[in-house]
C-alpha cells in the first residue's frame, strides 16, 4: 500500500513492553489473606503493549506513513519526537516525548491527509511503577475529515511533572488539562490559567494520584461492621 | 484610582498583592484597584458611600456577579461568574466541581462489575449511555466485543434511544422553564415521566439502572415491556405535537432563541463541541453513523441538521432527534429475537439472572439450589466470581459514543487485575461547558441563559 510513497520513514526501534508493575504470588491476595498455596514467591510483571510491527492495518499504517512524512517535512526527526507506535486492542497510539508533543499535535491537525480537527480531552493516569514515567495522559483525537482516530500518550516522571499545554493547538484542552492537573498534580507549561477545577482552590494534595487514600468510615451494621472501601480484603 | 466593585468576585490567581484586602489598607499612591464586596442596598447609595470613602474621586464601575451555584436557571449548581456592563455581558467565566463526587477514584476501589453502578449516577438525565461506554471499553480491554450476543447490543440501543428521549425532554423542559415556558416544562417533563416508566418496568428502576453489564445486560426484558414500549410509541407522536404547536413559531420563544447562543462550526471544532449543538452549525456528524457500535449499522435513521448556529437551531434539532429515536426504537422491537442477553463466557458472566419470585424479584432459587445443594464446584465459582470479580488484560482503551449530549467517551485503563486501573470519562457536558464565554460575551445576561440551557449541561457529568 504504500509503494508510491517517496520515501518509507525508518522503523522505531524494537522495544520491550513497558513495565508498569511487578506482583508476588499467585492469588492476587493483598498481605490481609496469608498465602499457605507454596506459590508466595512467584513474581509476574505487569506490561503494557510495547511498540507494535508492522504492518498494523487497517488506515494505522497509512496514518503512521503520512505522520512521519510531515515531521519529516517539518524538519522533526519522528524517531526523536515518536516514542513509541502501538496498536492494542484495535486502537492506534502514538507515544510521543513531551518536548515535541506541540509539534506533533501541530502537524496532525494541519496536514490535509491527517486533519484531526476534533481534540475529545486529556485523561491523566498515575502508574507509580512505571519508572522515569509515572504520570501519564491519553489524548484522543478525531478526523471528522477521514472519519479516523488516534490517540497521543506522553509520560513525564512524578519529580519534573511537566508536559507542554496543547492549548495552543486545540484550545478544547483547557479545562480537561486543569481537570488532570487537579487531579494529578500534572503541570500543562503555557496553559493560560492552570487553577484547579473540580477540587476546592486550597485543597492539598492532588485526589487521582495511587499514593492519595480514598478514605472512608466503617459503617456499622446490626451485629456487624463493614470496613471503608479501600480497607477492604482485595485480589489483585 | 479606580474603584472594582464587586457583589462576588473571580477566582484571581495571580498572586501579588491581595485585591480583597479590607479597603483602605492599600494607598491610591500604589495605584491598584481595591476589591469591595457588596450586598443589597441600594445601588446609587452604595456608589455614592464609595466615592465619599475614597475622598470624592471618581469611581470606574465594575459589576462582577455571580450567578449561582443555587439559581434555578442555571441549571444545576453551575457557577457563572458575569461581569456585566448594565445588561450586558462582557466576561463570563464558569465555576464547576460543585457536585464532585469522586465516582473516577471510587470506581478504583470496586470490581470491573461494580463499576456500572458508578459510572450510571455520572449524568443522571443519561445513565444508560455511561454504562454503555463504560461496558464497551471494559469489552475492548477483554477483547469480546464480537461475543455479545446479537439480543443484548438491541436492547442496548433500545434502552439508550429511549434514554435519548428523555434527556432531550429534560433539556426542552428546563430550557423552556429558564426562558419562562413553564408549560414546556411541564410537557417535557410529563412525556420524560412516559420514558422513566419505562426503564422502570425494565431496570427496576427509573434512574441510576446499573443494568447494562460488561457482557450483556443484567435482564432480559420482562413480560409485558414490549407492548408497554409500543404504547408509548403510539402516544408520543401526539405528545410531541403539543410541544412544537407550543414553540416552533411561537415568536417569544423565537425571539428569546433566534440568533442566541451563535457558535459557528470554527468555534465548535476549536472548542471540541459536539452535539446538537455542532449539528446546528450544518455539520451531520454523528458517531452512531460515522463509527457504529452496538450495532448502529443495521438502524435506518437520518442525522439531524440545522444551519442556525444558534439556540434555536439547537432545540429543533432535539425534537427531531427525538423522532428519529423513535424510529430507531420501533426498528429495535423488530430486531429483538429470542437468545441470550449475556455473554456466554463463565468468567465474565454472572452465574444466574435474577428470577420472579411470590414476593417480586430476587434470586433465582433455582440457582440457589444448584449451588447450596448439587455442586460445590459451582459455589466456589459463583462465590469467586461476584467476590473477586474477573480479571482484564493490562492495556488501556478509549471508546467514544454518541450521547444525547455529544462524544461520550471512556477511557479505561487496567493493570490486568479485578479492579478497574483508572476510568476516565471525558464528560460531552464538561466539554461543552467551555463555550458559554464564547456563545454569550457580548449578549445579553438573559441570553446567556438560553445558551447554557441550549447546552444542556447537566452538572453530575461536569464535575462526576
Amino acid at each position: 500500500m504504500s509503494e508510491n510513497l517517496p520515501e518509507l520513514p525508518q522503523p522505531l526501534a524494537e522495544q520491550a513492553a513497558e513495565v508498569v508493575a511487578v506482583r508476588r504470588g499467585m492469588f492476587g491476595g493483598s498481605g490481609s489473606s496469608g498465602d499457605t498455596s507454596g506459590y508466595g514467591r512467584l513474581v509476574r510483571t505487569i506490561e503494557f503493549p510495547g511498540q507494535s510491527p508492522r504492518p498494523y492495518g487497517g488506515y494505522f499504517d497509512e496514518v503512521e506513513n503520512e505522520l512521519f512524512g510531515a515531521l519529516d517535512e517539518r524538519d522533526l526527526a519522528p524517531e526523536a519526537a515518536i516514542e513509541k507506535v502501538v496498536v492494542h486492542r484495535g486502537q492506534l497510539t502514538f507515544h510521543v516525548r513531551r518536548e515535541h508533543l506541540l509539534e506533533v499535535a501541530r502537524t496532525l491537525r494541519d496536514d490535509p491527509a491527517l486533519r484531526y480537527e476534533l481534540c475529545l480531552g486529556v485523561s491523566g493516569v498515575h502508574l507509580p511503577g512505571d519508572t522515569g514515567r509515572e504520570l501519564q495522559i491519553l489524548v484522543p483525537l478525531l478526523s471528522i475529515t477521514h472519519n479516523r482516530r488516534v490517540h497521543l500518550a506522553v509520560g513525564c516522571p512524578d519529580e519534573d511533572p511537566h508536559i507542554p499545554s496543547l492549548t495552543p493547538v486545540y484550545p478544547a484542552t483547557d479545562w480537561h488539562e486543569r481537570e488532570a492537573w487537579d487531579m494529578f498534580g500534572i503541570v500543562f507549561d503555557g496553559h493560560p490559567a492552570l487553577t484547579r477545577i473540580l477540587m476546592p482552590d486550597d485543597w492539598p494534595g492532588h485526589p487521582q494520584r495511587k499514593d492519595y487514600p480514598l478514605g472512608g468510615i466503617p459503617v456499622e451494621f446490626k451485629g456487624a461492621q463493614i470496613p471503608s472501601p479501600d480497607q477492604r480484603r482485595s485480589y489483585r | 484610582m479606580t474603584l472594582d466593585v464587586a457583589r462576588a468576585v473571580d477566582d484571581d490567581m495571580d498572586g501579588g498583592r491581595d485585591p480583597y484586602a479590607a479597603a483602605g489598607t492599600v494607598g491610591p499612591e500604589e495605584g491598584n484597584e481595591t476589591v469591595y464586596t457588596l450586598s443589597g442596598g441600594d445601588w446609587d447609595e452604595i456608589a455614592q458611600e464609595l466615592a465619599s470613602a475614597e475622598d470624592g474621586e471618581p469611581v470606574e464601575e465594575r459589576i462582577v456577579v455571580n450567578m449561582g451555584p443555587q439559581h434555578p436557571s442555571t441549571h444545576g449548581v453551575l457557577r457563572l461568574v458575569v461581569e456585566t456592563e448594565g445588561e450586558t455581558v462582557t466576561e463570563v467565566r464558569c465555576g464547576i466541581g460543585f457536585l464532585h463526587t469522586g465516582i473516577e477514584k471510587n470506581l478504583e476501589y470496586r470490581n470491573w462489575t461494580q463499576g456500572c453502578t458508578f459510572v450510571t449516577r455520572m449524568d443522571y438525565t443519561t445513565p444508560f449511555y455511561q454504562e454503555v461506554a463504560y461496558c464497551l471499553a471494559v469489552e475492548k480491554l477483554l477483547g469480546v466485543e464480537d461475543q455479545v450476543p446479537e439480543r443484548a447490543s438491541v436492547i442496548r440501543v433500545l434502552l439508550m434511544e429511549l434514554n435519548r428521549i428523555a434527556s432531550h425532554m429534560v433539556c426542552i423542559a428546563t430550557g423552556g422553564m429558564e426562558m419562562g415556558a413553564l408549560s414546556a416544562m411541564i410537557f417535557g417533563f410529563r412525556e420524560r415521566e412516559l420514558v422513566l416508566d419505562i426503564f422502570e418496568m425494565i431496570t427496576g428502576l427509573r434512574m441510576n439502572h446499573a443494568f447494562i453489564r460488561p457482557g450483556g445486560v443484567a435482564q432480559d426484558l420482562p413480560p409485558g415491556a414490549v407492548d408497554k414500549i409500543r404504547e408509548f410509541l403510539a402516544l408520543m407522536p401526539e405528545r410531541m405535537k403539543d410541544i412544537e404547536a407550543l414553540c416552533n413559531e411561537n415568536p417569544i420563544f423565537k425571539g428569546r432563541t433566534e440568533g442566541v447562543g451563535y457558535l459557528d462550526l470554527t468555534g465548535c471544532m476549536a472548542l471540541g463541541i459536539t452535539g446538537p449543538v455542532l449539528r446546528a452549525t450544518g455539520l451531520p456528524h454523528d458517531l452512531r453513523k460515522s463509527q457504529p457500535y452496538c450495532g448502529y449499522e443495521g438502524y435506518d435513521f437520518d442525522v439531524v441538521t440545522w444551519d442556525t448556529s444558534d439556540c434555536y437551531g439547537r432545540y429543533r434539532i432535539r425534537m427531531d432527534e427525538v423522532r428519529q429515536s423513535l424510529r430507531i426504537v420501533e426498528q429495535c422491537l423488530e430486531k429483538l429475537k429470542p437468545g441470550p442477553v449475556m455473554i456466554e463466557d463463565k468468567k465474565i458472566a454472572w452465574p444466574a439472572q435474577l428470577a420472579l419470585g411470590g414476593d417480586g424479584m430476587g434470586n433465582s432459587l433455582d440457582h440457589i439450589r444448584h449451588i447450596m445443594g448439587e455442586s460445590m464446584e459451582a459455589l466456589i465459582h459463583h462465590f469467586k466470581l461476584v467476590t473477586e470479580g474477573f480479571r482484564v488484560p493490562p492495556g488501556q482503551v478509549y471508546v467514544g459514543i454518541e450521547s444525547p449530549k455529544g462524544e461520550l467517551g471512556c477511557h479505561a485503563v487496567s493493570d490486568g487485575g479485578t479492579r478497574p486501573y483508572r476510568v476516565h470519562f471525558r464528560d460531552p457536558s464538561f466539554n461543552n461547558l467551555q463555550a458559554v464565554s464564547a456563545m454569550s460575551e457580548g449578549g445579553m445576561i438573559a441570553d446567556l441563559i438560553v445558551a447554557v440551557a441550549s447546552i444542556d449541561p447537566v452538572m453530575g457529568g461536569v464535575d462526576r
